[in-house]
C-alpha cells in the first residue's frame, strides 16, 4: 500500500508576531517553527496504517516550503515515515491553497497512492481547503474532519466531526483521502533510536518548477493586528497583588462573591 | 451584486447558520438565492428563489451529489458569489465547488471591509485582506461574524432540482455526542483549563478554583482531546455553548471554536503568559501570569473570604 501524508511547517501559535516589511505577511524572522497540529494527528495516522498493513506498505511525507521545513519532515521521519519529498519553494506563503493544492497533485498523479492523508486546516492561514482540493484534483473521494479512522480489505471507514459533537459516520473505497481533525488519535514522540534511523531516511527535494503548473486565483493584498476592542483591563505584576486586585474588581463588577 | 446562500439542513432540521447567511447578503446589499438539500416540510422563512434538492433522496451528506446539483443551480443562476457557512458542511463542500468554477475561494472570512473580505491568520493572532483575482468568488463565513437576519420573514419560491450523479461516499448516520454529566449550560461560574495548565496533575488547581467560586470547570479541546477532561466539559463549537455570570480562562489562547462557545457569558477574567493571546479581545480583565502559580494563591484568597 503506497501511502502520502502532507504536512506544513507553522510558527509556533505562542510566538510574538510582526508584519513584514511588504506588509503582507507575518515576518518570518526569531520564529520558532513546528509541525502544523493537525498534521501531526495525519502523520500519526498514515504511521498506524503504515504499521497495520506491514511489510507491503510504503509511506511518503510531503512538504511544500524553504530549506527550514526540513526540521520539520524529520520528525515525521522519525515518527515513522519512509522518506520525505520537499518541494523546494522560499515563496510558499505566498501560493495560495489551489496552487498547494496544484503541486501536491501533480507530485501525486501518476504515483498511485492508495491513501492521502492531509490536515483539516493550517494554523497559521488556515484555509481548510488544501485536502480537498488535492482529492478533486485527482479526482478520488474525499472524508474532511476526521476524528476516527479504520481501514480493511480496500475500504476506508472514519468519523467526521460536526458541530456540537456530533458525529456521522461515513465509508469509501481507496483510493480515497482524508483531512485529519484534532483529537484523531494520539500522536507519537518520536524516539532517540527512530531518531537515529531517522536521519538514514531519504529526504529529496524536488525543484517547484516541476510541479507548479497553475497560477493563483487569490492574494492576501495586506495583513495587520486586529484592533483592541472592547477595553478590557490588563493586569500585570506579582501573583498575590493580582489576586487581590482580582478580588476587588469581581465584588464591584460581578455579583458572584456576595 | 448575485449571490447564491448555501443553506444548511441536518437530521431533519433546517439549520440556524442559514440566516447568517441572509444576514450577510443584506449586509453587503446583495441580491440573493438559495439552494438547500432539506426537505419541503420545513422551508426556511426567505424572500426569494430556493433551488431545493430532496435530501431524502440525495442524503445529508453525500459531497458527489450535493456538488453537481448545485453546479447545475449555479449554471442557471450565475451569480458572482457562492456563499457557504464555514462549517463541517461548507469546509466540505466550497472547495470542491471553487474548483470545478475555477473560482477563488476565500475561507472563515469574518468581515468584509469596502467589499475586501478579511480572514483570521494564525490563530486570529492576526489578519488579512484577501484579493480574488477571479470575477466569480466562493466565500465561506466564519459562524456569527454576519449575525442573524433580522426577523426572517416570507415562503421561498421553491424551484426543485434533480441529479442522477453517483455517490462516492457511504453516510451511515449520526452519532451524538455522549449525554450526562455535567450540565454547564446552568453553571453561574466556569473556570476552564486550557492547555497552558501544562500537564493532567493541574485540572485539581483549577476544580479547586472553580469550587471556591462555586462554581464548575470546563476545559478547551485539547484539553479533552489529550483525555485529562471529560467531552462533556468541553466548551466550544463542537463542544457546549455555555453563558455564565463569570467565566476564566486559564492557559487558554482564544480561538475562534472557543470563543464561539462562551462569548456570551457576562464577565470574563483570562489568565495567561502570553499578553497578545486573542482571548484578550473577550476578556474584560486579563491578568499576564503563569497560571500556575496565580491560580493556588487566588483559590486560597477565596477560600479565607
Ligand atoms: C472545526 C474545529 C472545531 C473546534 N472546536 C473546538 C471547541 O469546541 N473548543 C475548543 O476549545 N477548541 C476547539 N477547536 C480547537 C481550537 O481551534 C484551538 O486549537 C483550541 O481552542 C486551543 O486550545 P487552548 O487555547 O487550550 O490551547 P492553545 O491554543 O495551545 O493555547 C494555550 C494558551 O496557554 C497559554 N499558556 C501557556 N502556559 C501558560 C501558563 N503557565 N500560564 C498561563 N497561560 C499559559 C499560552 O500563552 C496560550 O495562549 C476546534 C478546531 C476546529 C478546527
Ligand atoms: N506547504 C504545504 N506543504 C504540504 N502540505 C500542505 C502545505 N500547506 C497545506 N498543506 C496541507 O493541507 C492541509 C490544509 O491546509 P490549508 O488548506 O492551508 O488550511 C494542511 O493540514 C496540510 O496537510
Amino acid at each position: 500500500m503506497k501511502i502520502l501524508v502532507c504536512i506544513k511547517q507553522v510558527p509556533d501559535m505562542e510566538s510574538k508576531f510582526k508584519v513584514n516589511a511588504d506588509g503582507r505577511w507575518y515576518d518570518a524572522a526569531d520564529l520558532a517553527w513546528r509541525m502544523n497540529e493537525y498534521d501531526e494527528y495525519a502523520v500519526e495516522q498514515a504511521v498506524q496504517l503504515k504499521e497495520q498493513v506491514g511489510a507491503d506498505s510504503d509511506l511518503t511525507v510531503l512538504c511544500i516550503g524553504p530549506e527550514r521545513v526540513k526540521e520539520t519532515m524529520k520528525k515525521a521521519l522519525a515518527m515513522g515515515a519512509d522518506r520525505g519529498v520537499n518541494v523546494a519553494d522560499d515563496n510558499s506563503h505566498q501560493k495560495d491553497p489551489f496552487e498547494i493544492a496544484s503541486i501536491i497533485a501533480e507530485f501525486a498523479k501518476e504515483q498511485g497512492f492508495d491513501l492521502i492523508f492531509t490536515g483539516m486546516q493550517s494554523q497559521d492561514r488556515g484555509s481548510a481547503q488544501v485536502g480537498v482540493l488535492v482529492a478533486e484534483l485527482l479526482g478520488l473521494p474525499s472524508i474532511s474532519t476526521i476524528v476516527d479512522f479504520s481501514y480493511a480489505d480496500g475500504r476506508i471507514s472514519a468519523k467526521r466531526e460536526l458541530e456540537g459533537g456530533v458525529k456521522a459516520r461515513v465509508s469509501c473505497a481507496t483510493p480515497a483521502l482524508v483531512t485529519c481533525q484534532l483529537g484523531l488519535n494520539t500522536p507519537r514522540y518520536p524516539t532517540l533510536p527512530n531518531i537515529m534511523k531517522a536521519k538514514k531516511k531519504e529526504l529529496l527535494s524536488v525543484e517547484l518548477a516541476e510541479l507548479l503548473k497553475v497560477e493563483g486565483k487569490q492574494e492576501t493584498s495586506k495583513i495587520y493586528f486586529p484592533e483592541k476592542k472592547g477595553g478590557g483591563l490588563v493586569l500585570e505584576g506579582d501573583a498575590s497583588d493580582l489576586a487581590d486586585q482580582l478580588i476587588q474588581i469581581l465584588k464591584e463588577k460581578t455579583a458572584v462573591l456576595a | 451584486m448575485k449571490t447564491l446562500l448555501v443553506a444548511e439542513y441536518r437530521d431533519g432540521k433546517l439549520l440556524g447558520s442559514t440566516y447568517e447567511l441572509v444576514a450577510f447578503a443584506q449586509k453587503i446589499g446583495a441580491e440573493s438565492s438559495m439552494f438547500l438539500v432539506g426537505s419541503e416540510t420545513v422551508l426556511p422563512q426567505y424572500d426569494g428563489t430556493l433551488y431545493l434538492a430532496d435530501s431524502s433522496k440525495y442524503g445529508e451528506f453525500n459531497p458527489a451529489v450535493h456538488k453537481q446539483l448545485l453546479l447545475d443551480v449555479i449554471a442557471r443562476e450565475q451569480p458572482e458569489m457562492v456563499v457557504f457557512s464555514h462549517s463541517s458542511y461548507g469546509w466540505d463542500l466550497a472547495p470542491r465547488i471553487s474548483l470545478a468554477l475555477n473560482a477563488a475561494h476565500i475561507s472563515e472570512v469574518v468581515e468584509f471591509v469596502d467589499g475586501v473580505p478579511v480572514a483570521p491568520v494564525c490563530n486570529a493572532k492576526l489578519r488579512r485582506e484577501v484579493k480574488a483575482n477571479t470575477v466569480q468568488t466562493v466565500v465561506s463565513l466564519q459562524a456569527g461574524a454576519f449575525g442573524l437576519s433580522s426577523d426572517p420573514v416570507g415562503s421561498p419560491r421553491v424551484e426543485r432540482v434533480e441529479t442522477d450523479t453517483a455517490p462516492q461516499i457511504e453516510f451511515e448516520g449520526y452519532e451524538e455526542a455522549e449525554a450526562g454529566g455535567v450540565d454547564l449550560s446552568k453553571a453561574e461560574v466556569i473556570v476552564s483549563a486550557g492547555r497552558g495548565i501544562g500537564k493532567p496533575e493541574n485540572i485539581a488547581m483549577i476544580e479547586a478554583l472553580a469550587k471556591s467560586l462555586g462554581g464548575e470547570y470546563a476545559a478547551s479541546r485539547p484539553v479533552v482531546d489529550s483525555e485529562w477532561a471529560e467531552h462533556n466539559r468541553q466548551v466550544g463549537t463542537t463542544g457546549q455553548t455555555v453563558s455564565p455570570k463569570l467565566y476564566v480562562a486559564c492557559g487558554i489562547s482564544g480561538a475562534i471554536q472557543h470563543l464561539a462557545g462562551m462569548k456570551k457569558s457576562e464577565f470574563v477574567v483570562a489568565i495567561n503568559t502570553d499578553k497578545d493571546a486573542p482571548i484578550g479581545e473577550v476578556a474584560d480583565v486579563l491578568l499576564v501570569a503563569d497560571l500556575k502559580q496565580l491560580v493556588p494563591v487566588l483559590t486560597e484568597k477565596l477560600q479565607i473570604l
